[in-house]
């Protein structure tokens, strides 16, 4: 029961959070690469202010998965390295605190476009 | 805000059920959602485990975006993200694609030209200007203490 309480508090928050993408590709001019900026650059603004802590401590995966969460964990991780670190934090916590999902996609990038070739379209 | 007659029925029907918008939206709630809680149980599998939370996350986030490359390299990942819009792009999966497809497309253009050149075609803006802001907030918090 617990568990599907997650699930549903990951699927909702995760579902709006896309769906407010969505609004703004059909509704705006932005293009989906600007979304996606604004998107991370929201996220460390909420992640700033303190306000998306707890939206990821509700929706679990919901609010961290998004693009939103990416955002929010870059500006955690910032200020954990900088606590830390002090000065020298500010350079290296953003992209350390990135560096998973970013070396993740890298790698798995190189060997998928080694064993796999573009379907034609 | 005012808004005419004109502007109220046009309104009306962009958001009306069965309009491109509508639809639009739903399927990307419904594809996030589904995307998310899928992370969320996995979350919840391996947090069964004795890994750290720290471990769990991270793990999480691996599976959801070698998933993601798996079927970018099959090229299921474009059928599912041309109906889910932005319930693709938005979490992660929509990150991953976007290093994935390019390093696949560019990779008759060389190793180093064409696939490593392109990879962040996409993914960069989003490097540079999530670490960008971040950078501020880190210089915001060094000065005024807020650790």
């Amino acid at each position: 029961m617990e568990l599907f309480l997650a699930l549903c508090k990951a699927f909702l928050v995760g579902g709006l959070i896309c769906v407010i993408g969505q609004l703004l590709v059909d509704l705006t001019k932005l293009t989906p690469g600007k979304v996606l900026v604004l998107f991370v650059v929201c996220g460390v603004l909420l992640g700033a202010v303190g306000l998306y802590e707890p939206l990821a401590k509700w929706a679990g995966a919901g609010a961290t998965l998004p693009l939103t969460g990416f955002g929010y964990n870059l500006a955690k991780g910032t200020k954990e390295a900088v606590a830390e670190k002090g000065l020298l934090g500010v350079l290296d916590g953003p992209l350390a605190s990135a560096s998973v999902g970013i070396m993740a996609a890298v790698v798995s990038g190189l060997v998928v476009s080694v064993f796999a070739r573009p379907k034609g379209k | 805000m005012s808004v005419s007659k004109d502007e109220y029925s046009n309104l009306a029907k962009r958001f009306s059920p069965g309009s491109p918008v509508f639809v639009d939206c739903v399927k990307a709630f419904a594809v996030g959602g589904l995307i998310c809680s899928f992370a969320e149980l996995l979350t919840f599998l391996f947090s069964k485990t004795s890994m750290t939370l720290e471990e769990v996350k991270a793990l999480v986030l691996v599976i959801v975006i070698a998933i993601t490359a798996i079927l970018t390299g099959f090229g299921v990942f474009d059928k599912i993200a041309k109906h889910a819009g932005a319930g693709t792009a938005v979490p992660i999966t929509g990150f991953a694609n976007s290093i994935v497809s390019p390093a696949m497309e560019f990779h008759s253009e060389g190793l180093i030209l064409g696939t490593a050149a392109n990879m962040f075609k996409l993914a960069g803006p989003v490097i540079v200007f999530g670490c960008g802001s971040a950078v501020l907030y880190g210089l915001i918090v060094f000065v005024f203490k807020l650790y």
